[in-house]
């Protein structure tokens, strides 16, 4: 009968809006602004650096400067240029640090290429979408200190990530430390007159300030 | 010399022909909605009926073949998410395989089947949209558009939380995948790909079989085999036109040739085989993620040799393809072992199938050719890349 393939179409339509008030599977629309919007853990969207103390962001930044990620950027958003100076890491290590990092968000294409190809895990994926800004200097081109975010923060956005970071990370610092200990007791049983030299040599392994740092990374870790 | 080409006048004017008499030159686009994005036809009427179209494109220009001539291989993999905006996880994939043949590296077995399930899944999302835009040209505002949205908000959601994108979604690596799915990411998906054929049959009792569908896409836009082929169209344009040649099948790409599926043809080569084509291809999508959810090996899902960073191919050249969702979707690379390639070309199948545009087009009217446009399957991303 002609007409009865629009009728049946009606059908469906009718259904899906009487559906629309009762059946799960039809009710799809999210109250966005006013319910806020539940992202997976994976969400990726610009990306931020890991601090390891919260009361001392600039101080204990994961990143060393190593530019991998600025060589790798795709749309070269961001910019590094290295400090004069080396700061002890989490290690004792002394480390370069960034001086200046800035990222222009305004070109970031949130494609998690920088967090692939760092070997520090120093710069991870942020969950922030809400990102208007009047000003494209002041609001999209970040500094150093707008990207620093403590861990705290990374295990509250990326749990499962963030607990497989740092135990792999308290695992390569407890290696550190015992081959450093190690060290030290084969220098210190070595019987070596060269006073000047064990002067020097062991303030390296000694004097790194790890104490901070080391119990907060054990008390977020389990 | 104008600023602006010949053609680029006013949007509507008269124009004489010596066969015809006084036509009318209509320049539709690029800001028109009926267009699907920046794309503009300069059609002349007589009357009301086409007698000569004009394509004009390359509003939507990234320059993306020369950007990836000057970045690494890896860095120009976020770029191909960009091509075909719809379908990131085929072209991520067809680029992968394209340096992957070039290096000659191997993919894992469970790498290989992720790969299948994304492409898929991919499948479901274009063609589910596609039929609802194509629905919206026709008239039926929004209804049909708005219910393939909601089935395709389920796989966005899924590629989300898979991929942290929901469209760009950066997922194939040379050698493999990069996150393997969690059992829960895959029942999920399992449940998913189950439910979609109930509804695909909604879909169907609600549009297949209406009249006023049939009578505005049968006998629209009929394109005979022998031109098709030679015009080099791919995908379901071409399979609409009865031509059995899918790479699928062809080409044996990755492990499909281990899943059964059939590849459905069409005998008019009209608009309504080429819809009808994309909803058969999504019941057999169906088919292929099923087996493919069932079949899934375990082990890794990135090929331990695999390097992704100080990747330098040996000279050479090597063409990838695909059977993406709208054609043969290739990447061309020429490699002079330097860590970038020397030449990067992309074989996109939207440009090649809106060739044939004008002969489609020519003897209907101009809200037919809306029509028409939007059963090839465009996606301006590609066209211009």
């Amino acid at each position: 009968m002609l007409g009865s393939g629009i009728l049946k179409g009606l059908g469906v339509t009718a259904k899906n809006f009487v559906g629309s008030y009762h059946d799960p599977a039809r009710m799809v629309t999210q109250e966005y602004p006013d319910t806020p919007a539940k992202l997976p853990e994976a969400y990726r969207n610009f990306p931020f650096l890991v601090t390891e103390n919260a009361t001392d962001p600039m101080g204990t930044l994961r990143c060393v400067a190593c530019q991998i990620c600025e060589k790798e950027c795709p749309p070269q958003c961001i910019y590094i240029e290295k400090s004069k100076d080396k700061k002890p890491d989490a290690t004792g290590k002394p480390q370069l640090y960034p001086a200046v990092f800035a990222i222009d968000t305004a070109v970031c294409m949130s494609c998690q290429l920088c967090v692939e190809v760092c070997p520090f895990d120093a710069i991870k994926m942020d969950h922030v979408f809400e990102v208007a800004a009047t000003n494209r200097f002041e609001g999209l081109l970040l500094n150093r200190e707008q990207l620093a975010k403590p861990n705290e923060y990374f295990h509250q956005i990326r749990p499962t990530e963030a607990a497989e970071v740092d135990g792999r990370l308290t695992a390569e610092r407890q290696a550190a430390a015992e081959k450093a200990k190690a060290a030290a007791a084969a220098k210190a049983a070595a019987p070596k007159p060269t006073t000047p030299v064990a002067g020097v040599a062991d303030p390296g392994p000694a004097s790194p300030r790890p104490a901070t740092p080391k119990p907060a990374e054990g008390g977020t870790a389990p | 010399m104008s600023l602006f080409p010949a053609n680029s006048g006013p949007t509507v004017r008269a124009v004489h022909d010596e066969f015809h008499g006084d036509l009318l030159e209509v320049s539709m686009g690029p800001q028109h909605p009926s267009t699907h994005g920046v794309f503009r036809m300069v059609v002349t009427l007589d009357g009301e009926q086409i007698v000569k179209l004009k394509p004009v494109f390359g509003y939507l220009h990234r320059n993306h073949e020369k950007i990836a001539e000057n970045t690494s291989y890896l860095s120009s993999m976020p770029y191909t998410d960009r091509l075909d905006y719809l379908c990131s996880m085929t072209t991520n994939w067809a680029y992968a395989l394209a340096v992957e043949k070039l290096s000659g590296q191997a993919v894992p077995d469970r790498a290989q089947y992720l790969r299948i399930i994304m492409a898929e899944l991919t499948r479901l999302v274009n063609h589910s949209c596609l039929v609802g835009f194509l629905f919206n040209d026709l008239g039926t505002s929004f209804t049909p558009l708005l219910y393939a949205f909601r089935e395709r908000e389920k796989i966005l959601d899924l590629f989300e939380s898979l991929s942290g994108s929901r469209m760009m979604c950066n997922y194939q690596r040379f050698g493999g995948c990069r996150v393997d799915p969690s059992p829960e990411w895959l029942a999920a998906a399992s449940a998913l790909v189950d439910n979609f054929p109930r509804f695909l049959d909604e879909y169907e009792t609600m549009l297949t079989g209406n009249e006023i569908l049939l009578a505005r896409t049968q006998g629209v836009g009929r394109l005979a085999a022998a031109h098709a082929i030679n015009a080099g169209i791919t995908g379901p344009v071409l399979r609409a036109s009865g031509v059995d040649y899918d790479l699928r099948k062809v080409d044996g790409t990755g492990f499909y040739p281990r899943f059964e599926f059939r590849v459905p043809l069409g005998a008019h080569g009209d608009t309504y085989d080429r819809y009808m084509m994309r909803i058969l291809e999504m019941r057999e999508s169906v088919k292929i993620l099923q087996q493919a959810f069932k079949t899934l090996p375990a082990g890794p899902i990135m090929d331990p040799k695999a390097k992704l960073r100080g990747f330098r191919p040996k000279a050479g050249e090597a063409y990838g393809r695909l059977e993406s969702p709208k054609g043969e979707l290739g990447f061309y690379l020429i490699s002079d072992g330097s860590p970038n390639p020397w030449r990067y070309r992309v074989r996109p199948p939207s440009l090649i199938n809106l060739t044939l545009l004008e002969e489609m087009c020519l003897g209907h009217t101009i809200a037919d050719a809306v029509v028409i446009l939007g059963s090839i399957d465009i996606v301006l991303g590609e066209v211009d890349r």
